[in-house]
């Protein structure tokens, strides 16, 4: 019993820990990349290339002069970033990051690297808990008792709930293809096997169209371009963070990222085969786990710089627009996704 | 069966530990000392304040959240039907998928009644969504 919460537990600041770490490392990324795809050089000064910049900014933000604005609500302006950032440390804990079924440590079943493996609910868990990410924003919003900050409040929770109904949607098709909630079984019914001998069988090839639909509506769950309606700031200045400073502010750009670093894991779970790759048969214990995390590295590299690079090169929605999409557009789209997958299991067609 | 939220309670110990932290910490080591009275009044591009935003909301945000919650409670049921769906094909039950098809029917008459009422429209003026 005690063993097994020390791994947990290990497993726990290991993984939050990585996330935390990419975080700081995204915000890096983002400034660096944002700068080459302008034609300058961004922050380039602290440390070899800059890297030490993001550290440089949470120590500045840190001893920022802490002030809460006159006519806020108290507790729930405190509270508000608060929760942005425990849900986007508690929603990626269902996902395999890595291989290791057999691995013990201590007598204690390793269960590959992922905090919660034998959690029932599996993705329901990260669909509930990132929902409530919701809450964060309108409360930040609302409590600021700013014109601007209720605005982008009303218009992000407004966004979220339109773009969830295909997100969820986007995974259903995933989940009837694996008949399971664990992310785990996705990831295993991805692997090891190939169509026509070269093509690996991931689920974006049969379910192109989802795919496509959950990238589009994860792009909208995490407030980034072309979709930050929720901060445009040729109209909003900051939309619902105008009132935030210090490291109450730095908690809602943090939750951004580990939300864009937990998105990123989840299209590589559901869609691009997780931690498999080709040859993984002839592995296992710790080799496995490191070249499953390699693996999985690289595939989230992609995402993440993915959501880097549409930000810097496409021009923002407009909310009507927003709108039009995810209801008329993505929604559609999603349920034909789930009947294309119904029909051709029933037909016989995809495995 | 209760080992399996052992995860889930050290991830929130965790997660919460962080988030009161970084207020707790920001709030200790950026103690007040500059605060002058305008610092501290609602930003507004510059201008003095006029009133406060607690204001009457525009009532689309009520009609997207009526939809929302009627559409989300359809893709709930949803969820044993599609976990299901893949053993039950398994077994050989042919008509599984023909279930879900008739699920979604409805779920379709509900979608265009509401395209059809506007509910999906932004922008439009003087109707009734």
């Amino acid at each position: 019993m005690w063993a097994e919460i020390i791994v947990s537990a290990a497993k726990v600041l290991v993984i939050a820990g990585t996330v935390l770490t990419l975080v700081a490392v995204m915000e890096w990324v983002e400034r660096r990349g944002a700068a080459f795809i302008q034609d300058r050089l961004g922050p380039n000064r602290v440390g070899p290339l800059g890297l030490f910049q993001p550290l440089v900014d949470a120590v500045k933000l840190l001893f920022k002069e802490d002030l809460t604005p006159a006519n806020v609500s108290r507790g729930l302006y405190l509270l508000a970033p608060m929760i942005s950032v425990t849900v986007a440390l508690m929603t990626f804990i269902v996902i395999p990051f890595g291989a290791g079924g057999d691995i013990t440590i201590f007598g204690a079943r390793l269960g590959g690297l992922i905090v919660a493996p034998d959690l029932g609910v599996g993705v329901l868990w990260l669909l509930a808990v990132g929902s409530l990410g919701v809450y964060g924003i309108v409360l930040a919003g609302w409590s600021s008792n700013n014109k601007y900050s209720l605005l982008g409040g009303l218009r992000s929770s407004a966004q979220l709930i339109s773009y969830e109904l295909s997100m969820t949607l986007a995974v259903l098709g995933v989940l009837m293809a694996s008949g399971s909630l664990n992310l785990e079984q996705v990831v295993a019914r991805q692997g090891g096997q190939f169509w026509l001998g070269a093509i690996p069988q991931w689920n974006v090839v049969p379910q192109m169209i989802g795919c496509v639909v959950f990238v589009v509506a994860v792009f909208a769950e995490t407030n980034r371009l072309p979709f930050d309606l929720a901060e445009a700031e040729t109209e909003l200045v900051a939309g619902y963070h105008v009132e935030y400073s210090s490291m109450k502010f730095a908690a809602f750009l943090m939750s951004e990222y580990m939300n864009m670093v937990t998105a990123s894991a989840l299209i590589v779970t559901l869609f691009f085969g997780g931690w498999t790759f080709p040859g993984m048969g002839r592995f296992s214990g710790w080799p496995l786990l490191v070249l499953s995390l390699l693996s999985f590295g690289i595939k989230l590299a992609f995402f993440l710089w993915l959501f880097v690079w549409v930000r810097w090169s496409l021009p923002r929605f407009r909310y009507d627009q927003l709108m039009r999409l995810g209801w008329k557009g993505l929604l559609p789209l999603a349920t034909l996704n789930l009947v294309w997958v119904g029909v051709a299991m029933t037909m016989g067609w995809i495995r | 069966m209760i080992a399996q939220y052992i995860p889930v309670v050290l991830a929130f110990a965790f997660a919460a530990a962080v988030a009161v932290g970084m207020v707790a910490l920001t709030a200790f080591l950026g103690r007040g000392r500059l605060t002058r009275s305008r610092t501290r009044d609602t930003f507004e591009s510059g201008m003095p304040l006029i009133d406060l935003s607690r204001k009457r909301v525009s009532v689309k945000f009520f009609v997207v959240a009526m939809v929302f919650i009627v559409f989300d409670v359809e893709v709930a049921f949803l969820f044993p039907w599609a976990v299901s769906a893949r053993a039950l094909l398994a077994e050989g039950n042919r008509t599984v998928m023909l279930d879900g098809l008739v699920f979604l029917v409805f779920l379709a008459i509900g979608y265009v009644y509401l395209w059809r009422e506007g509910a999906f429209d932004w922008s439009r003026r003087g109707s009734q969504s």
